[in-house]
């Protein structure tokens, strides 16, 4: 049997701070990548359940909403896309709280790494879980009558748009997760969120047959503003200021919801 | 107990004969309280480099909560802690690059495989790939788990799960590893399979703190041993000292009938006596072998007691604590629990 070795025989690598604050979050990025591929049920979940809310928008409730001059699959598209983002971003709610519960966090914090790295990682591969989630979306889109007149460009301004609203609300995520008390609690606090905020819009319908309150909230809300823009990449309808707008609003939670998720972390340890 | 002497060997190799051994680990005053609790109430001692310490106590005794403080996942109220003569709260990076910890629940990677875990640890400990890789390799093999080491975790029992644990804490060979209740819930062979582990890591010069419930196991392993209780520290000394204060070994006496019970207890009247009610066992501390046996088996014949069955055991934590305080770990821990860990 071998003896273990004295600590002098190991070397630990001089690099800067930020080299390794880079490698300890794609360390951890890589720990929950390997999550999606073996626990399929995530992506498949992500995937299916907004799937489901396509065809019934599609084929059940579909033909009874007027969008006015373009087709109502056409109108759906950019909403079922825009819910799929935020329905995946759950998951960093889940797996971050599913890490608190178990021993992992204490090893995690016992060691010499950049301390929001943890946070880092599971955001990160959210996004990666959305892109594959987003494809299949998109992919299924064609099948039931999805013409979008978006040329190149318009393809990588969605994409673009919508990492930036995955990031975003995966930080808020990342946020509820270090806040709930246990892993049933993450399960449901995205969706009493998430849900409002997606039916509260323009997903699924226009907006202007909304009650006056609903219908000012329903405008000015992030989740419309970024679904307006892509839709409006996406089918040519007008996006008027929600480009900007969805940028605006995206690029300013993560740049609150980053640090309010690093202090929380932090101030967890110092109990 | 066996091990005892070589250890002392490779220690005293280690800090060279008659340089004498720095302490890798020194607590002074430690307090900490959750609320109104107060958890550590002023615990004091140190851990020569190359030793190990055990700190022997029941539930909620306050073990976790020193591991923790020592290991900066938790601050404390006030006292102070050194690693190596680096601060804890200071200088807590720093300690974080020299300490390896084993909490009681197995903290790994469930849908990572053993090599994934190992690997993924060794880097967050920023070792070079080449030395994670072959650190990795002399690991599962000094813990017998090259077999597993390509399945996931979630399918390993619980000692592969405990072994896999302790292997990733030495990734980075820290020279200072905690271990909090490294046996508990291992069934009897994995059990020693870990004390075999302990002490080849201190005969290779690591400082260990262990805390563990088990009289027998800090008996095997430790060099000091300090019976903490309610947050304070109740005894302290090397195992032999501890023995001597408590007794080694204990002659156990089983009453057939409960109702024999209080007249056997006046029987067998002897110092340091301890009881069981609800096993109808009596124990003393063994002196004159053979003919105290004979003595009280008598005693109780005379008074027409009616044996069940006589054994000899070493002592328990209840022993130990029935000897320290008067009163058995149950009833001094009624009203503390530990605070949730996480």
């Amino acid at each position: 049997m071998a003896k273990p070795s004295f600590s002098s025989d190991i070397q630990k690598e001089k690099h800067s701070k930020v080299f390794w604050a880079l490698s300890d979050s794609w360390v951890l990025t890589k720990r929950s990548i390997k999550h999606i591929t073996r626990n399929l049920d995530q992506l498949f979940s992500v995937a299916l359940f907004p799937m489901m809310f396509f065809l019934l928008f599609r084929y059940v409730f579909g033909g009874a909403i007027d969008t006015g001059n373009i087709s109502y699959v056409n109108f759906l598209v950019a909403g079922i896309f825009v819910q799929m983002l935020a329905f995946g971003a759950n998951y960093t709610t889940m797996n971050l709280a599913i890490d608190l519960q178990r021993g992992i966090v204490n090893r995690f914090r016992s060691l010499p790494i950049t301390r929001s790295s943890l946070l880092t990682g599971h955001v990160a591969a959210d996004l990666v879980r959305n892109m594959i989630s987003g494809l299949i979306v998109i992919g299924v889109s064609f099948l039931v009558g999805f013409q979008p007149v978006a040329g190149p460009t318009d393809w990588m301004l969605v994409f673009g748009l919508a990492i930036l609203f995955s990031l975003a609300i995966s930080w808020i995520s990342a946020i509820m997760g270090l806040l709930v008390k246990s892993i049933e609690a993450a399960q449901w606090t995205g969706f009493i969120v998430i849900f409002p905020l997606t039916f509260v819009s323009g997903a699924f319908v226009p907006t202007d047959t909304m009650p006056e309150a609903l219908r000012l909230f329903a405008e000015n809300q992030p989740l419309t503003h970024v679904i307006d823009a892509i839709r409006g990449l996406l089918v040519g309808t007008p996006i008027g200021n929600s480009g900007w707008l969805a940028f605006a609003w995206c690029t300013g939670i993560i740049v609150v919801a980053m640090p309010v998720a690093t202090w929380l972390f932090r101030r967890q340890t110092l109990r | 107990m066996g091990n005892r002497e070589n250890r002392d060997e490779a220690s005293n190799m280690l800090v060279g004969e008659n340089v004498p051994a720095k302490n890798a680990i020194e607590v002074k005053g430690l307090v900490k309280s959750y609320k109104q609790l107060k958890v550590l109430d002023g615990i004091d001692f140190a851990v020569k480099q190359g030793t190990v310490l055990a700190l022997l106590g029941p539930n909620g005794a306050g073990k976790t909560t020193t591991v923790h403080i020592l290991s900066t996942l938790l601050l404390p109220d006030s006292g102070k802690a050194l690693i190596n003569g680096l601060d804890v709260v200071k200088e807590d990076d720093k300690v974080r690059g020299m300490i390896g910890l084993t909490g009681q629940y197995a903290a790994l990677d469930e849908y990572l495989t053993g090599i994934e875990n190992l690997h993924m640890i060794g880097r967050l400990y920023r070792l070079r790939h080449q030395d994670v890789k072959q650190r990795t390799r002399e690991l599962l093999e000094l813990f017998d788990l090259v077999e597993a080491s390509n399945r996931a975790v979630k399918t390993y029992s619980g000692g592969m799960r405990r072994r896999l644990d302790l292997a990733v804490s030495l990734i980075a060979s820290p020279p200072v590893i905690f271990l909090d209740e490294p046996t508990t819930g291992l069934d009897p062979r994995s059990r020693l399979i870990m004390w075999k582990i302990i002490k080849q890591l201190v005969s290779s010069g690591t400082t260990i703190l262990l805390t563990t419930q088990d009289m027998d196991e800090a008996d095997h392993l430790a060099d000091r041993i300090v019976v903490i209780n309610g947050g304070k520290i109740i005894a302290e000394g090397t195992s032999d000292e501890l023995k001597q204060r408590i007794g080694s070994e204990r002659l156990e006496i089983t009453v057939a009938e409960a109702s024999d019970f209080d007249e056997a207890k006046k029987v067998v009247d002897e110092d340091g006596l301890h009881f069981d009610v609800k096993r109808r066992t009596l124990s003393v501390v063994t002196k004159g072998g053979v003919h105290q046996l004979k003595q009280v088996l008598s005693d109780l014949d005379d008074a027409g007691i009616e044996v069940e069955s006589v054994s000899y055991r070493s002592p328990t934590l209840d022993d130990v604590f029935l000897t320290l305080t008067g009163h058995t770990t149950e009833q001094s821990n009624g009203e503390t629990k530990d605070p949730p860990k996480g």
